[in-house]
């Protein structure tokens, strides 16, 4: 493989797993979307790459989607719910920054580990990428459980769903990768449409033990 | 006739899929009409898989001895939900907590999630079986939200974010599975197929495939609700539409467990790669044995038997962990034996939460004598699910513990004291629930008693006697299953 291509591959993913961290430490809801918007964005260059170095014209869809729906429309989408939640003021640290980050050093550092030790025998861009799509992953599940808050969840599971892609587009000539990005974006929708229309603030859990239990329909 | 068998398979993905369209007509008691009888169809449709020839394994599509087995069960207790359906939703429209658009919607949904469940019982292609199983997951996520409560709407959300997780790690585990694959098979849509791939498994990279296996056990075993993930579970039970809790428990668990036996038997196929078996038996293990200790402390009626379902998967998924034909067989009638005592039980629960108005576990007292038909409904249905003789559960539960003391007896420590524990729990609930003095709601209950008595009698016959058939078709599978 020509070194420029593998590089500049190697750069965007690279890059993916940063934005994913620079993620972990926002706690302010719309630098959290503007963030994200980022990482959708240097996505779909990713996917783009891929697209034109594997030959693979369907991948361009992919990448198309990533910018457009995930870019633009989904944080779009999300600023306008925040403000009609009336949350944009919200400062939330449910686990210090601190701790975050080390955390989400530790998970990469297993996925580099596990992952290029399982395939020494594979592609070497494929390989990278699929260490660098299951840092994002799970810096993503990081940030799911790290947060209080529905939309920075959603958010976390959007930078998940990166990661995916990213390891889908990285697998040469694997099938779906475009029905699988379009059936995420649907679900993603469903789950935007879902907070907006149902309020969906907060998880479950509360510092008021009492709502638990009332929730858990377990008062005496 | 393999012409034929196609069309049996095309029935089966055909009907549900069109009678969601058609349960958006206007009329409510018609789309209640229209789910039961297309869930018949589709039943139908099935039993036909027995006696016609099957189609050559596609690209996408795959009938063998193994998912008929669970095509038929599926499509019985969706058939038999079905009917309980239109009796609770009729009530839940005279009470004014559903209205008529929430019926069309909820029977679509319904039929949706049996196209979705079918589609991953037939798929042959690992990666339109995570297509199907999302498909069915999302379906229900919308059911269990149709009350519109608070409480449901967190359930809901909680499985949505759970299932949503477990269901990205399930693809990253598949494209892991292609990743190992694609050197052997070569690129495109021939490295997901599934009967190609069990062909060539043994050259796959072992290291890889037993990376994938994890990462799908994990993703899968969300769903079967094994127990560091099971949160969704007992919420999603509790909130939701009764007849959801039922198919719930009843099939969409089994949905799960299916993915995950397909990818084992990969997995056994690749002689350098982890055994799945010890993962299978500790995630088994615990989940037994944190649900069985977790029973006791329930004040809600469904949530109780939510939990009792997070125990018998942990069983199931031990047994099939353990492997080999006894086990394997044992694993095989205790899920079917599950699936048909589980969905009988939240039958009758469902009836009796209507008529006593509570799902509160210390407001419901003296069924048998308020509640006949309910009451013993219930008494009969907790006794097989806590695995007394002679019913069906009691035999497979039995299989499965001799079959473990055979092979590792220091596992069979844990796991009969996992049993007794909810055995203990179980019956402890339903002595307050069944006898004494009655409390609650008395009014008179116009239960749909055939699906409720029926399972049980089903259990109570294979407790009893198995056919020969049956047993010589299961301990075929239980070889495949290795």
């Amino acid at each position: 493989m020509n070194g420029l291509t593998f590089d500049i591959a190697h750069l965007l993913a690279g890059s993916l797993v940063l934005i994913s961290f620079m993620m972990l430490y926002q706690d302010r809801l719309f630098a959290l979307i503007n963030i994200f918007a980022l990482h959708a964005v240097v996505l779909a260059l990713s996917v783009a790459w891929q697209a034109y170095i594997q030959d693979a014209h369907h991948l361009y869809i992919t990448a198309a989607i990533a910018l457009v729906f995930k870019a633009i429309v989904i944080p779009v989408g999300l600023h306008r719910i925040i403000q009609r939640l009336g949350i944009h003021r919200d400062i939330e640290t449910a686990v210090g920054i601190g701790p975050t980050m080390l955390a989400g050093i530790g998970l990469v550092t297993l996925s580099m580990v596990l992952m290029l030790r399982v395939t020494p025998e594979a592609d070497p861009l494929a390989r990278e990428d699929l260490a660098f799509a299951l840092s994002i992953i799970l810096l993503g599940l990081l940030v799911m459980v790290t947060r209080r808050n529905a939309v920075s969840q959603v958010v976390g599971f959007m930078s998940l769903e990166n990661g995916l892609v990213l390891a889908a587009t990285g697998a040469k000539g694997m099938p779906l990768v475009v029905e699988i990005s379009v059936a995420f974006s649907i679900l993603i929708a469903f789950i935007v449409i879902g907070v907006f229309l149902f309020r969906i603030r907060e998880r479950f859990d509360s510092v008021d033990v009492g709502a638990l239990d009332d929730y858990r329909g377990e008062r005496r | 006739m393999s012409g034929f068998s196609l069309d049996a398979v095309a029935a089966i993905l055909f009907i549900p899929a069109a009678a969601a369209i058609l349960a958006a007509l206007p009329n409510y008691r018609m789309t209640a009409a229209v789910n039961v009888a297309a869930s018949l169809l589709t039943l139908l449709a099935a039993l036909s898989l027995f006696v016609t020839d099957r189609p050559a394994p596609g690209q996408y599509l795959l009938i063998d001895d193994l998912n008929i087995v669970f095509i038929v069960l599926n499509t019985f207790v969706g058939f038999t939900t079905s009917v309980f359906s239109a009796s609770y939703i009729a009530h839940e429209l005279e009470t004014g907590r559903l209205t008529a658009p929430n019926l069309r919607f909820y029977h679509a949904m319904y039929q949706i999630m049996m196209f979705g469940m079918n589609l991953a019982f037939v798929s042959n292609n690992i990666g339109l079986m995570w297509v199907a199983v999302e498909l069915a997951t999302l379906s229900t996520v919308l059911m269990v939200g149709i009350y519109r409560t608070h409480e449901a709407l967190e359930a809901a959300w909680k499985y949505f974010i759970l299932g949503s997780v477990g269901i990205a790690l399930a693809l990253f585990g598949t494209i892991l599975v292609y990743m190992a694959a694609q050197p052997v098979v070569g690129e495109g849509t021939n490295a997901m197929v599934w009967s190609v791939l069990i062909e060539n498994a043994a050259h796959f990279d072992p290291a890889l495939l037993s990376v994938a296996f994890i990462f799908l056990l994990l993703g899968y075993g969300t769903k079967v609700g094994l127990a560091p993930l099971h949160a969704w579970l007992p919420d999603a039970h509790a909130e939701g539409p009764t007849p959801i809790s039922a198919v719930l428990s009843g099939l969409l668990l089994n949905v799960a467990l299916y993915a995950v036996l397909r990818f084992k038997l990969l997995l056994a196929a690749s002689p350098q790669a982890i055994g799945p078996g010890p993962l299978m038996v500790t995630m088994g293990l615990t989940s037994l044995i944190f649900a069985a200790f977790m029973l006791y402390r329930r004040r809600d009626i469904k949530r109780l038997f939510a939990y009792s379902s997070i125990e018998h998967m942990g069983i199931i998924v031990f047994a099939f962990g353990m492997g080999g034909p006894l086990a394997n067989f044992a694993g095989l009638l205790h899920m079917v034996m599950h699936s048909l005592t589980k969905s009988a039980i939240f039958f009758a629960v469902g009836h009796i939460a209507q008529v006593k108005g509570t799902q509160k576990i210390s407001e419901i007292r003296g069924l048998t004598e308020s509640h006949p038909g309910l009451g013993w409904a219930l008494v009969i249905g907790v006794v097989a699910i806590a695995g007394l003789p002679p019913l069906g559960i009691f035999m497979s539960e039995f299989l499965v513990v001799s079959s473990t003391f055979a092979r590792h007896p220091w596992l069979a420590i844990p796991l009969v004291f996992g049993l007794l524990i909810a055995f203990g729990a179980l019956l402890l609930r339903l002595t307050g629930l069944a006898f004494g003095e009655p409390r609650g709601g008395m009014a008179p209950v116009e239960a749909s008693y055939v699906p409720i008595y029926s399972h049980l009698a089903l259990v109570f016959a294979a407790g009893i006697y198995l056919p020969a058939p049956l047993v010589a078709w299961f301990q075929h599978v239980a070889g495949i299953l290795g």
